[in-house]
C-alpha cells in the first residue's frame, strides 16, 4: 500500500523538484537566452531576462563566419562512426566475457574501467606524436580511432551488463538447434539485446559528440566537429558573448533533439536488469 | 535411429567429480528416464549428452558414431529445456522453423513442417504469437515442437514439467509419453519427480553423487531394489527400513517394508499405537510406533476408520519384504 503523503507535503517536495531540475536546466536556457540578444545586451548588467529587443544577427554573422554544416557532417562521422565501430569490437567482447568467462575475465573488465580513472591529458603527448606520424592529425578517421578507444571501456561494460541478463539456455538452445558462433551472436543474442544496444548507441553518440578533450587538440581546421566550432568563438581578443551563445545553441540542438526523442529508450536502457 | 552408449563418462568441474564413470547403453526408440534427487549429476549427464558440456573422459556414441567431440549442432540431438529457452523476439513460427532455418532447409519446406508440427501439438492458432503472449503449457509445447521439427536422433528433456502447475504438469507428461508413442524416437527425460519416472519410462537409470545405482524398468526398480538408495527413491510414501532385532530375526542387517505391503490386522506380529492419520479418501496414511520396531509408515484402504491413539495389529505381506546386508546391497 502507498503511505499516505499530506497535500502540502507533496507541493513542496513537487516545487523543490521543480526548482533543482530549473536550476539545474538555466544555464542551457540562459545561453539560448543569450544567443537572441545583441552583444551590448548580453553583457549588460543588470541583464534582462525576456524583454529586450529580439535578433537573429549572430546566428547571421556565425554562419556567414564558419561552416555550421562543415562541422556538423564532421560530428556526425566521428560520433557515429566511433560508436558503430566500437560496437563492432564490444558486442564479441560482451559475449565472451558474459557467457564464457575465464578466470581473469572480472580483472580485465575492472583493468578496461580503470582506464577510465586516468586523466586524458595524461596520455596527450604519446597520442598526439602518434597521430602526427602517421598522418592522422586533423582527419576524421584519426578522431573516430581515438575516440573508439576512449570510449571502448564504457560500451563493453554496458554491453556486458545487458549480456549478463540474457539467460544462457537461450543460447544453449540456439546451440542445439544447429546454429554455429556468428549464427547465435546474429540471429539470437543480438536481437534479444537491442534494448541494450540501442541505449549504449545512443549514450555513446552522445558523449562522442561532446567529447572536446580530443576533438580540440588533434582537429585544426579539416575534421573539426561542432566543439571546435564553439571553442572558435571564445577568442582571446574579446569575448561575445551572444555569437559563443549562437554558436553553442546550434551545437548542442541535434543532440538534444536526439535526447529528447530517445529519452524513453535510453531510461529504460540505463536501468535495464534494475527494475525489470 | 537413435542408439546412444556411454562408455566411462567422467566429468569434474574444478577438480570436484560430478559424473564418476558412467556406463549406459541407450537402445534405439527407448524412453529413459534419468532419475535422482537434486545434485546427483543426471542434468550434467543430459548436457554431456548434449555437447554443451565436455566430458573430462570416456566416450560418447551416437548410432555407432564417436560423438565425443562433436558441437551441438552436429549431434543430431534435440533439447527441450526446463526454462523453455524460447527465443523471445520470434514468434513461434519462427521459433519452430530455427533449426530447419539453420540447417539450410528451403522456405516452403519449413513452412510445410511447422504446420505440420503445430497441427500435432494443438498450436495452429497460435502459430503468429509472440513466445510472451502464451501461457506455460503452450511455451512447453513450442520448445517440443521446435524440437520435433528437426527430426532428430533423439530427444533430450531436462526437467521440462517442473515449471508448471501440477494439473499441467500431468496432462503434458501424457502428451509427451504420446508423442513418443508415435514418433518412436528415443527420448532422454530427466526428473527428480519419482512419478514422472514411473509414469514415463521404459527404462529408469538411478542417479546418485554422480554414480548409477541401478537401470531397470519402473516395476523392476519397484520390486526388486538394488540397494537401499533404489529403496528408498522409488515409491511413495517411502519405504520403511528397519534395523536391530526385528531385521535380523529375517537374516538381514536392514529390512524393507512398503507402506502399501503392510496389512492391518488384530493378529499381526506387530502391535503399536496409531500416531499421524491422513485420510486422503483414497487412500489412508497411518503413522503407526510399533514396539521394538519403530515409527512404520503403512498406507491402508480409505475405508480404514482409525484415528490418533488406537492401538493396532500391523502384519507385513512376507514375500514382500526386502533384505539388505550391512553395505546397504539387496541380499539375494
Amino acid at each position: 500500500m502507498a503511505r499516505e503523503v499530506s497535500k502540502g507535503r507533496k507541493a513542496a517536495v513537487t516545487a523543490l523538484a521543480w526548482g533543482i531540475g530549473l536550476l539545474i536546466f538555466f544555464p542551457i536556457l540562459w545561453t539560448v537566452l543569450t544567443s537572441f540578444k545583441t552583444e551590448a545586451e548580453a553583457i549588460a548588467s543588470p541583464p534582462s531576462f525576456l524583454f529586450f529587443d529580439w535578433t537573429l544577427e549572430n546566428y547571421e554573422t556565425v554562419n556567414e563566419r564558419s561552416d555550421y554544416l562543415v562541422h556538423f557532417w564532421n560530428s556526425v562521422v566521428i560520433a557515429l562512426g566511433s560508436t558503430l565501430v566500437g560496437l563492432l569490437v564490444a558486442v564479441p567482447a560482451a559475449w565472451s566475457m558474459a557467457f564464457v568467462p575465464g578466470k581473469r575475465t572480472k580483472d580485465v573488465l575492472m583493468w578496461m574501467l580503470s582506464t577510465k580513472m586516468m586523466p586524458a591529458v595524461g596520455v596527450l603527448v604519446p597520442i598526439y606524436l602518434l597521430a602526427r606520424d602517421t598522418g592522422l592529425l586533423d582527419t576524421k578517421l584519426g578522431l573516430v580511432i581515438v575516440l573508439t578507444l576512449v570510449n571502448l571501456p564504457i560500451i563493453v561494460w554496458m554491453l556486458y551488463t545487458y549480456f549478463k541478463e540474457i539467460p544462457g539456455e537461450i543460447l544453449e538452445a540456439a546451440r542445439m538447434d544447429g546454429a554455429s558462433l556468428s549464427s547465435e551472436i546474429l540471429y539470437v543474442l543480438t536481437p534479444m539485446a537491442v534494448p541494450g544496444i540501442a541505449s549504449t548507441l545512443l549514450l555513446n553518440v552522445i558523449l562522442a559528440w561532446n567529447e572536446s578533450f580530443w576533438t580540440l587538440n588533434l582537429t585544426a581546421a579539416n575534421a573539426a566537429p561542432l566543439t571546435a566550432f564553439i571553442a572558435s568563438y571564445s577568442s582571446p581578443e574579446g569575448l561575445f558573448y551572444a555569437k559563443l551563445s549562437a554558436a553553442s545553441t546550434m551545437a548542442i540542438a541535434p543532440i538534444l533533439i536526439l535526447g529528447w526523442f530517445s529519452q524513453k529508450q535510453l531510461v529504460r536502457g540505463l536501468t535495464f536488469g534494475a527494475v525489470k | 535411429m537413435g542408439e546412444i552408449v556411454l562408455s566411462q563418462v567422467k566429468k569434474s568441474f574444478g577438480g570436484v567429480s560430478i559424473i564418476q564413470g558412467i556406463d549406459l547403453r541407450i537402445a534405439d526408440g527407448e524412453f529413459v528416464v534419468f532419475v535422482g534427487p537434486s545434485g546427483c549429476g543426471k542434468s550434467t549427464l543430459l548436457r554431456l549428452i548434449a555437447g554443451l558440456e565436455d566430458v573430462s573422459s570416456g566416450n560418447i556414441s551416437i548410432d555407432g558414431r564417436d560423438a565425443t567431440d562433436l558441437p551441438p549442432a552436429r549431434r543430431g540431438l534435440a533439447m527441450v529445456f526446463q526454462s523453455y529457452a524460447l527465443y523471445p523476439h520470434m514468434s513461434v513460427r519462427k521459433n519452430i522453423a530455427f533449426p530447419l532455418r539453420m540447417a539450410g532447409v528451403p522456405a516452403a519446406e519449413q513452412e510445410r513442417k511447422v504446420e505440420a508440427a503445430a497441427r500435432v501439438l494443438n498450436l495452429t492458432p497460435y502459430l503468429d504469437r509472440k513466445p510472451s503472449q502464451l501461457s506455460g503449457g503452450q511455451r512447453q509445447r513450442v520448445a517440443i515442437g521446435r524440437a520435433i521439427v528437426r527430426e532428430p536422433a533423439a530427444f533430450l528433456f531436462d526437467e521440462p514439467l517442473s515449471n508448471l502447475d501440477a494439473a499441467l504438469r500431468v496432462s503434458m507428461r501424457q502428451e509427451i509419453s504420446e508423442l513418443h508413442q508415435s514418433l518412436k524416437t528415443t527420448m532422454i527425460y530427466v526428473t527428480h519427480d519419482q512419478v514422472e519416472a514411473m509414469t514415463m519410462a521404459d527404462k529408469i537409470v538411478v542417479l546418485n553423487a554422480g554414480r548409477i545405482e541401478q537401470v531397470g524398468s519402473p516395476l523392476e526398480l519397484y520390486r526388486r531394489p538394488a540397494n537401499l538408495f533404489v529403496a528408498g527413491f522409488i515409491g511413495s510414501p517411502k519405504m520403511n527400513f528397519i534395523e536391530g532385532a526385528e531385521a535380523a530375526k529375517h537374516g538381514a542387517h536392514t529390512l524393507g517394508i512398503r507402506p502399501e505391503h503392510i496389512d492391518i490386522a488384530a493378529a499381526g506380529p506387530w502391535k503399536g499405537r496409531v500416531g499421524l492419520c491422513e485420510h486422503l479418501g483414497s487412500d489412508t496414511f497411518l503413522k503407526v510406533d510399533v514396539e521394538g520396531v519403530g515409527q512404520i509408515n503403512v498406507r491402508a484402504s480409505g475405508e480404514v476408520a482409525l484415528a490418533f491413539g488406537d492401538t493396532v495389529g500391523l502384519a507385513p505381506q512376507p514375500d514382500k519384504l526386502h533384505r539388505f546386508d550391512e553395505a546397504g546391497n539387496a541380499a539375494t
